[in-house]
C-alpha cells in the first residue's frame, strides 16, 4: 500500500441520544444542517480542504443513511484509488468480536486499517461540529513543537467553559492540565475533539488502554490523560473562528440561527472554502408573488407561497399561502399548508403540517419546539415542545 | 427501461438566433431555467428511461458544452461499458444559419453506431425542453410495429409554430402521411418535437444513401421518399414542450417557469432533470429583500427587490437594486441601484452603481458574457 503521511479517523457512531427525536433513524453526524447539509459535511469539507485524502469514518449507531449519504466519497473528493474514504462499522474476528466500547477503542479496533498506510501522523476528528478548519495548518503546527500529540482549542465563554474538557496551556503551548468538564476551571480552553497523534505513539497508547480494564476508553477521559501523565509532549492548538457543538436540540437550532443574518461568522459564500454535500436532485426555488421571504436560507426545490421570517428551509420545503414560518429550521421536504404559524421550531424530514395548525411558541418564551421525522400534523391542531409520534 | 435503445443527441440545429448567448457555446449548452443547460433535458428523459449508451454529436464550439458533460456522472453515464460518447466531426463544419445538416453529423460516426450493441437508436436534438417519459413511445413504436416514430406535440401552443418548424400530417390511426419542412402555410397545426425512434440499422442504412447522393438533411430529403413504403408513425405528446428557436422564445420559456405547475411539470412529471452541480450553499435572503414570483437558485444572495425573474447560481443582487422580467446567468452581480428590466444577463457579468436597462418584452436586451456595465 502507498504510504500515507497522515490519515484520518473520524468518530461518527454516536447515537446523539440528547438529539432525541432527530436522532431515532438516523446517527449525529447525519442529522441536516444549513439548509443543505448534514452535520458531517463540514469535517468531511473540512478534510477535502486541507488536502487530507485518507479517512476512516467510524459508524456503529444508525449507520445506513451515513453509509449511503457517505457512499464512495465523491462530493469531498475522497474517491481515491489510494486511500479515499472507508466506512468502518464494528467487525467480527476470529476471537469474536465486539462493539466499539468508546472513542479509543474503536480506533484501536481498526488499527490495522491505518497501519496499511503506515502513517507517520493520524488525526482523530469528530463528525458533530459546526466549523471551518484547515488541518494541514494544525499538522505543521504539530511538527514544528515536535509534539506527541497536539489538541485544538478554542477560547469559550468563562461561564460556559464547565460544560467543555479544558486545557490548561503554558506560555510556549504546551498543555500543563487537562480537566474535563471542571468545577472551576482553570483556563477557558476548550478542546474541539481534533487531535493530532504521532501514529508510533498513539499506538501504544491505545493498546495500553486496551489492557486496562478500568478504562473507559475514550480520549479525553483516558487516553489524553495518560499521556500527560507520562510527561509526553501535549501541545494545544489554538483555533480562531466560529465553532459550535451541536449536541443538543437548543445548539442544533442556534447553529441554525448563526448562520443568518448579513454577516454571519461562518461564511457558506466562501468560494476559496466551499462545504461540499450530495447535492439532491431539485430545480431552482420558486417564490411567489404573495410570498414574502426576509432574513432566511432557502434552498433548491422550495416553493414559498407564505411569509419566510429568520429561517432556514431545507430543499423541497413547500410552505403555503397565509401560513408564517419564523425563527424555524424546516428540514428536507416538510409541506406546510396554508395559514399555518410556525415559530421557535425545528420540524423533521418529510412532515406536514396542515392547514391552520400552530407550531412552536414565540422565541421570546424559550422554549424549543422540535417535530421528528415524518409525522402529520392535523389542520388547526396544536403543537409545542418535544413532539413525535 | 429502454435497454435496448441508444441515445443520439444531435446538435446541427442552428443557434444564431440567440445571438451573444451562441457567440462562445452552441445552442445545447445555452443555461436555461436557473441551473441547466438545454441538453440536460433531453439527456435526463433519455437517462431516466434507461437509456445507457448516448452518443452527442457535436458541430461546433463545444468547449462549454464539454465541461458541463464532464465524464457523463451527473447522469449515471459513467460506465465501464457503454456511457457517454461526445463525437465531434472529423474536420470542422461551419456554423451555417440556413440547414440543419444532421447527415454530416451523424455519417462520419457510422462506426460508433455499427459498434453499438442495442437494436433501436432515440434521435433528439437540444431545442426542444420537456419532460417525457420515453417508454411511452418505446411501447408506441412496438404497438405500430413501426419503422419509424416520429414525436410531435399535441398540446395545441400556437407558440411552437414558426416558419422553420416541420409539421406532421398524422392520420386517425396514427401513420404520418405526409411532413412538410419550413411551409410559409402549414396545413397542420402538429408541430415535429426533432425526436425520433428507429431501428439503427434502418438509420445506418439512410445515412448512408443520405451520403452517396449528397442529401443533408434526415427528414426533408430522407424520411419524406419513404411516407408510403415506410411505417412512419407520429408519437402525440401532449405535456408542456417549451421550444427555443428565436430570443423572444427563450425568454418566453424561461417566464414559462414561473407558471407552478410548468415547473412542477418540467421538473418532475417523468423523473428529475440531471445537470452539472455547484455545491452552492442555499440562497440567502438578507434583511430587506423583496422577492416576487421568480425562480431562485442557489448561492444567490439577495438584498435588493426581483421580481418576474430568474436567477441562476451564485447571483447577488445589492440593497436597492430591482430586476424586473430579467434572467440572470451565473455569478451576474447587480450592484446598488442598478435597474433591470427585460434583460438577458450572461454569465459573469457585472452591472454597476445606478446603471439601468431596459429591454422589450419581444426584444430582450441581450449583455454578453462577462461584461462589466
Amino acid at each position: 500500500m502507498v504510504k500515507k503521511e497522515c490519515v484520518a479517523m473520524l468518530l461518527a457512531g454516536g447515537q446523539g441520544s440528547r438529539l432525541g427525536v432527530l436522532t431515532r433513524h438516523v446517527a449525529k453526524p447525519a442529522v441536516p444542517f444549513g439548509g443543505k447539509y448534514r452535520i458531517i459535511d463540514f469535517t468531511l469539507s473540512n478534510c477535502a480542504n486541507s488536502g487530507i485524502d485518507t479517512l476512516g469514518v467510524l459508524t456503529q449507531y444508525q449507520p445506513m443513511a451515513l453509509n449511503a449519504y457517505i457512499g464512495i466519497g465523491s462530493p469531498w473528493d475522497l474517491d481515491r484509488r489510494h486511500g479515499g474514504v472507508s466506512v468502518l462499522p464494528p467487525f467480527v474476528r476470529a476471537d469474536g468480536g465486539e462493539w466499539y466500547k468508546g472513542t479509543a477503542n474503536a480506533v484501536y479496533q481498526n488499527i490495522d486499517f491505518i497501519s496499511a498506510y503506515n502513517p507517520e501522523y493520524v488525526l482523530v476528528l469528530s463528525g458533530d461540529h459546526i466549523y471551518k478548519m484547515d488541518y494541514a495548518a494544525m499538522l505543521e503546527y504539530h511538527k514544528e513543537r515536535k509534539a506527541a500529540a497536539t489538541i485544538a482549542v478554542i477560547g469559550v465563554p468563562w461561564e460556559e467553559a464547565s460544560r467543555f474538557g479544558i486545557m490548561d496551556l503554558d506560555e510556549e503551548g504546551r498543555i500543563v492540565e487537562f480537566a474535563e468538564k471542571p468545577d472551576e476551571p482553570k483556563s477557558n480552553l476548550a478542546s474541539m475533539g481534533v487531535y493530532i497523534f504521532n501514529w508510533s505513539v498513539l499506538r501504544q497508547y491505545l493498546e495500553a488502554d486496551e489492557r486496562d480494564a478500568e478504562s473507559a476508553n475514550d480520549f479525553g477521559k483516558n487516553v489524553i490523560p495518560r499521556m500527560l501523565n507520562a510527561g509526553e509532549p501535549l501541545f494545544g492548538y489554538r483555533f480562531e473562528g466560529y465553532w459550535k457543538d451541536v449536541g443538543t436540540l437548543e445548539s442544533l437550532w442556534e447553529a441554525n440561527m448563526d448562520l443568518l443574518g448579513d454577516a454571519p461568522e461562518l461564511d457558506l459564500n466562501d468560494r476559496h472554502w466551499r462545504v461540499y454535500s450530495v447535492n439532491p436532485t431539485q430545480p431552482p426555488q420558486y417564490i411567489a408573488s404573495e410570498a414574502c421571504v426576509h432574513n432566511s436560507l432557502v434552498n433548491e426545490g422550495c416553493m414559498v407561497y407564505g411569509e419566510v421570517q429568520h429561517s432556514v428551509l431545507f430543499p423541497g420545503v413547500k410552505v403555503g399561502r397565509g401560513s408564517v414560518i419564523r425563527d424555524a429550521v424546516l428540514m428536507p421536504n416538510v409541506e406546510i399548508g396554508e395559514n399555518v404559524t410556525i415559530q421557535h421550531a425545528i420540524v423533521g424530514t418529510s412532515t406536514t403540517i396542515d392547514a391552520g395548525a400552530v407550531v412552536g411558541t414565540p422565541r421570546r418564551e424559550k422554549k424549543l419546539t422540535v417535530i421528528g421525522e415524518l409525522n402529520a400534523i392535523g389542520p388547526k391542531a396544536v403543537v409545542s415542545g418535544i413532539f413525535d409520534r | 427501461m429502454l435497454k435496448n435503445v441508444m441515445g443520439i443527441i444531435e446538435l446541427g440545429e442552428s443557434d444564431e438566433f440567440l445571438k451573444e448567448l451562441t457567440l462562445h457555446r452552441s445552442l445545447a449548452a445555452v443555461p436555461f431555467g436557473g441551473r441547466y443547460r438545454l441538453i440536460d433535458f433531453t439527456l435526463s428523459n433519455m437517462v431516466n428511461a434507461g437509456i445507457r449508451n448516448v452518443g452527442i454529436f457535436v458541430k461546433h464550439q463545444y468547449r462549454s458544452l464539454m465541461d458541463h458533460l464532464g465524464m457523463g456522472n451527473e447522469w449515471d453515464l459513467d460506465r465501464q461499458r457503454d456511457g457517454l460518447f461526445i463525437l465531434p466531426p472529423p474536420k470542422p463544419l461551419e456554423r451555417d444559419s440556413t440547414s440543419e445538416h444532421d447527415v454530416d453529423l451523424l455519417y462520419p460516426h457510422l462506426d460508433y453506431l455499427e459498434r453499438s450493441r442495442e437494436e433501436l437508436v432515440f434521435v433528439s436534438g437540444t431545442s426542444m425542453l420537456c419532460n417525457m417519459d420515453l417508454t411511452d413511445v418505446l411501447d408506441f413504436h412496438r404497438a405500430k410495429e413501426a419503422d419509424i416514430t416520429m414525436l410531435y406535440s399535441s398540446n395545441g401552443d400556437t407558440r411552437l409554430a414558426s416558419p422553420g418548424s416541420t409539421f406532421l400530417n398524422v392520420s386517425e390511426d396514427g401513420r404520418v402521411h405526409d411532413i412538410e419542412v419550413g411551409p410559409l402555410h402549414p396545413s397542420t397545426k402538429n408541430v415535429s418535437m426533432k425526436m425520433f425512434l428507429m431501428k439503427k440499422n434502418l438509420l445506418m442504412g439512410m445515412l448512408d444513401q443520405a451520403e452517396s447522393r449528397g442529401d443533408k438533411h434526415l427528414v426533408k430529403d430522407t424520411f419524406i421518399k419513404h411516407l408510403r413504403d415506410m411505417r412512419i408513425y407520429g408519437y402525440p405528446f401532449e405535456g408542456y414542450v417549451g421550444r427555443i428557436n428565436s430570443l423572444e422564445s427563450y425568454f418566453g420559456c424561461s417566464m414559462d417557469l414561473l407558471r407552478p405547475e410548468i415547473w412542477q411539470e418540467l421538473f418532475f412529471s417523468s423523473g428529475s432533470i440531471y445537470t452539472k452541480v455547484k455545491n452552492e450553499p442555499p440562497v440567502r435572503y438578507n434583511e430587506g429583500c423583496t422577492v416576487r414570483n421568480s425562480l431562485i437558485a442557489n448561492g444567490c444572495v439577495i438584498e435588493g427587490h426581483v421580481e418576474n425573474s430568474v436567477l441562476f447560481r451564485g447571483v447577488k443582487v445589492h440593497k436597492g437594486a430591482a430586476i424586473k422580467n430579467s434572467i440572470i446567468m451565473q455569478k451576474g452581480e447587480i450592484n446598488s441601484n442598478a435597474l433591470l428590466e427585460y434583460v438577458i444577463l450572461d454569465k459573469d457579468s457585472t452591472v454597476t452603481n445606478g446603471k439601468h436597462l431596459l429591454g422589450d418584452r419581444k426584444y430582450p436586451l441581450v449583455i454578453a458574457k462577462r461584461t462589466i456595465l
